[in-house]
């Protein structure tokens, strides 16, 4: 049995702020991940980190207010002004930890455009800005001797008369599995993209932290505001950064036109995701496409310029497709990349359950409402690690003990070896390919009641033919094909949670979009859905959007 | 008219397998066969095996677009990010694509790597920025030269193909090794940074930047254009620059340099006695038999200069190049 005060599960930006801020604040700390830190999917973040820098003008109000606008008004606005009035310290503390982002000829920090916002607040590292802040706060980790727990894979949360109190993870390089008590748990596990295929996310993003929490009694929020990137490669569905139409890069359709005149033309390419999303969709849909593409072109940006500040769109460019973005547009069309919804949280990181805590993309505090701004994803992994570290460390100086017993570790150790002695049935692959391929069907860009309920009852049917998974391989050392089993499951539970939620709203907002309910109706929808495990069914809720000084208007670009 | 079916392309793959837990662990090959499409990947082509075929098969994945670093292994006996590495860049039909797990580390599974020595490597550079002198209220000020300068080095992704296929490491455990050494750059030469020198001196020692044989491999085999050898090249100037003159490295360096100046070509025992430090007595002592071995097969060059006729012009070349590094 391992005891710390935090344990942090997830390793990517959210988690390893928190853990810098925990180990600062004086707690016994440990993060634990099924990767290595620096494999964390926040690595693929390219464009940047949004902040209102008030020493040069701008002020923290404005990107408080093009969050909400683009959030659709979903977002909690106590949430939002807390994460705009902050951003300024967080991303200069990030700069001195050591983060190279692009400076003026001044010296100053250097921002970019980016979609949905009326000025440059953007703060970049060329089209990786991601991995470099990722592995800043990696060094950050070593610099404070952070306990890392590393490929290792948690089963399931430590919850003892409502409160919780650890989790159940194994070793993935032995196999053994372990109780790990602490005080409080702070859920960092990243987002569930894969339950969608396509998807520009990591293969590893299966929603393991929002399904562990969901089984623990907590809402999932917003689950169906799933964001569609308006560029993504067909296929492999790799993402090409918003950052190319932030330096200037247009969208065209088959005929050439930069269709964005029809559907958003004050910010034209630079409107938010959901809407630029569905204006390339409607292209699609009405016949100018080029093989169900559109076009990304930067051609008039030139070679240097799209190798300084673009250079990882231009790797990816050239390797996966055989493309120079100087010579030739890019066809690209919308791709599922995060979900705004999640583990339903406070402005502090706390969940309903004593002791669980939860930051990054698998929680919905709700900065991003129905729709997230490109760049506030970052902003908001690094503003609520941060404050979930703080208020766990607050939150333990009440609680004695996290307990001794070894109960859990019984029941989950059967649980996982019932799991291995299924007689032989049907791969785990084969299930998750035909879940993730329906979801993206059903809860497309566009999506109406018929495909919505098709794709509820495909997870049902996914569910009940879960039971028949068997797991080939039989081993304790590195069992990745045990893994996929287990994330199969996660993602199972996620996308009922997704498709519940989807069901429940009545009306056209951010990124669901409705061709049965074309209109947002903020008399009865100005509301979050809740989405709760109940037995082997669900239990679903709403309640009211906080507004503090922003009161819905008409949504134009 | 019979329709024509089109034939699925199908490849073959050699795959090194490793069961720690098997009665008699021993690394062997495992063949498959798999379909491919054109646009396949090796990361694509060893997905499918795992999924359809063999659900066995272990190794790392994540992000499938050359960003987290995890897949690094050798395709062709070569250290490769197999999710940027197109199939038909390394295989033809009718040929078999040969995968090992990344070299120079211990295999845990099939082709998993243990990364423990790697980071530990990492760990022992002080990878953190360590800035002297009070903290500005805003950002430091710096050059954009400098941050995209080192945006080339933050471009590594700890993938460890470097690591893999470094000819020193084979040889050598201790060597700290590319990767680590292109992570101790990317402080040394961030202006943020206040322990240039205390790095440099801590690199200067052995194990450290004068052991790369400067073979070109890791500049080869990286998957993101970090060139840790170049960096480690410009450290060893930098460490000079910095006075640490004491090592073998630095002496041979100078030992070179004063050599081509002065004759135009390079004198060989005198490189080796300089190497070693003239007053170094034990060092040139356990030099001697191998002196003397040399001398006995007739293959000791001349300790006085042979000039080459055109060392004048060697002489204008060296004077030059002094002129325009100032």
């Amino acid at each position: 049995m391992y005891e710390h005060d935090v344990l942090i599960i997830g390793a990517g930006l959210a988690g390893l702020r928190a853990a810098v801020e925990a180990e600062k604040l004086g707690l016994n700390t440990a993060v634990l991940s099924k990767v290595h830190p620096v494999r964390s999917h926040s690595c693929a973040a390219q464009g940047g980190i949004n902040a209102a820098l008030t020493d040069r003008g701008d002020v923290w109000e404005d990107h408080a207010y093009d969050t909400v606008k683009g959030s659709d008004f979903l977002g909690d606005q106590d949430a939002i002004e807390v994460m705009a009035r902050e951003a300024g310290d967080d991303l200069i503390e990030l700069e001195h930890m050591g983060v190279i982002f692009s400076r003026e000829k001044s010296g100053r920090l250097e921002a970019r455009a980016f979609g949905g916002q009326r000025v440059p607040r953007t703060f970049f590292v060329g089209a990786i800005t991601g991995s470099a802040m990722l592995h800043v706060l990696y060094e950050q980790a070593i610099k404070h001797d952070v306990r890392v727990y590393e490929e290792w894979f948690v089963t399931s949360l430590i919850i003892e008369e409502g409160v919780c109190h650890g989790a159940i993870a194994f070793n993935m390089h032995t196999g053994e599995m372990e109780t790990i008590r602490a005080k409080s748990v702070i859920m960092a596990a990243g987002g569930a993209g894969r339950v969608f295929e396509p998807s520009t996310n990591a293969l590893i993003c299966t929603g393991d932290g929002l399904a562990l929490a969901w089984n623990a009694g907590v809402s999932m929020m917003d689950m169906e505001m799933v964001q569609y990137h308006p560029t993504t490669l067909a296929g492999n569905g790799i993402l090409l950064s918003e950052a190319a139409r932030g330096e200037g890069a247009h969208l065209l359709n088959s005929e050439g036109d930069r269709f964005m005149e029809r559907y958003a033309p004050e910010f034209m390419e630079l409107a938010s995701r959901d809407v630029v999303s569905r204006a390339e969709q409607t292209e699609i849909n009405e016949g100018r496409s080029i093989n169900g593409n559109v076009l990304l072109d930067l051609r008039h940006l030139g070679k240097t310029f799209i190798e300084e500040r673009l250079g990882y769109l231009q790797e990816v460019a050239v390797e996966f497709r055989g493309i120079d973005l100087s010579e030739h547009p890019i066809e690209i069309r919308p791709g599922v990349h995060y979900i705004m919804g999640g583990i339903k949280t406070n402005v502090d990181g706390a969940t309903v359950v004593p002791g669980l805590y939860a930051a990054g993309e698998c929680a919905n505090v709700s900065v991003h409402g129905g729709n997230r701004l490109g760049a506030n994803s970052l902003l908001d992994t690094i503003v609520f690690g941060r404050r979930s570290a703080t208020a766990a460390a607050e939150y333990i100086k009440s609680v004695d003990s996290a307990g001794r017993s070894e109960e859990h570790l019984d029941a989950e150790k059967a649980r996982i070896q019932a799991l291995l002695d299924r007689p032989k049935g049907i791969r785990w692959a084969a299930i998750r390919n035909e879940l993730a391929t329906s979801m993206t069907e059903g809860i497309g860009v566009y999506r109406d009641q018929a495909s919505m309920e098709g794709a509820d009852a495909k997870v049902d049917e996914m569910r009940a033919k879960y039971s028949q998974v068997s797991v080939e391989n039989k081993g304790k050392v590195f069992n990745t094909d045990l893994i996929f089993t287990l994330e199969l499951d996660y993602m199972i539970d996620v996308a009922k949670t997704i498709t519940q939620g989807a069901l429940m709203r009545k009306e056209s907002r951010g990124a669901h979009s409705r061709t049965d309910m074309p209109d947002r109706d903020d008399k009865n929808w100005l509301k979050h859905t809740h989405v709760f495990k109940d037995g082997d069914g669900v239990r679903t809720e709403t309640s009211d959007v906080t507004i503090t000084q922003w009161q819905p208007v008409e949504r134009v670009y | 008219m019979p329709a024509t079916v089109p034939t699925k392309l199908k490849a073959n793959l050699r795959v090194q397998r490793f069961d720690p837990e098997s009665e008699r662990p021993e690394t062997f090959y495992q063949d498959y066969e798999v379909e491919v499409e054109d646009w396949f990947t090796v990361l694509d082509a060893l997905i499918k095996i795992r999924e359809e075929i063999d659900g066995t098969l272990s190794l790392r994945c994540a992000c499938r677009a050359s960003i987290c670093g995890s897949c690094a292994m050798r395709v062709n006996g070569q250290a490769k990010l197999v999710c940027k590495t197109k199939l038909d860049s390394v295989w033809s039909p009718g040929e078999t694509v040969i995968i090992d797990p990344p070299g120079n580390m211990p295999v845990i599974t099939d082709l998993v790597a243990d990364f423990k020595p790697f980071w530990d490597k990492i760990r022992q550079v002080q990878p953190y920025l360590q800035p002297t002198g009070p903290e500005p209220v805003a950002e430091y000020l710096a050059p954009n030269e400098d941050m995209v300068h080192l945006a080339g080095v933050m471009n590594c992704i700890m993938c460890g193909a470097c690591v893999s296929d470094c000819t020193v490491l084979e040889v050598d455990d201790r060597f700290i090794g590319p990767a680590a050494l292109a992570k101790a750059y990317r402080f040394v030469a961030d202006p943020r940074d206040g322990k240039k020198k205390e790095r440099l001196e801590a690199l200067n020692g052995d194990t450290g930047i004068w052991d790369c044989t400067r073979c070109m491999q890791c500049v080869e085999v990286c998957p993101k254009d970090v060139a840790p050898m170049e960096r480690i090249m410009v450290m060893r100037d930098q460490a000079i620059e910095e006075g640490f003159s004491g090592t073998v490295g630095a002496r041979h360096t100078e030992s070179v340099y004063n050599s081509v100046k002065r004759s135009g070509r390079l004198n060989e025992t005198r490189l080796a006695i300089e190497s070693v430090g003239v007053m170094n007595i034990p060092g040139q002592l356990a030099m001697a038999p191998v002196g003397v071995r040399a001398l006995l097969k007739g293959k000791m060059p001349s300790p006085i200069d042979h000039k080459i006729p055109s060392k004048d012009a060697v002489k204008k070349i060296v004077e030059k190049s002094e002129e325009t590094s100032k």
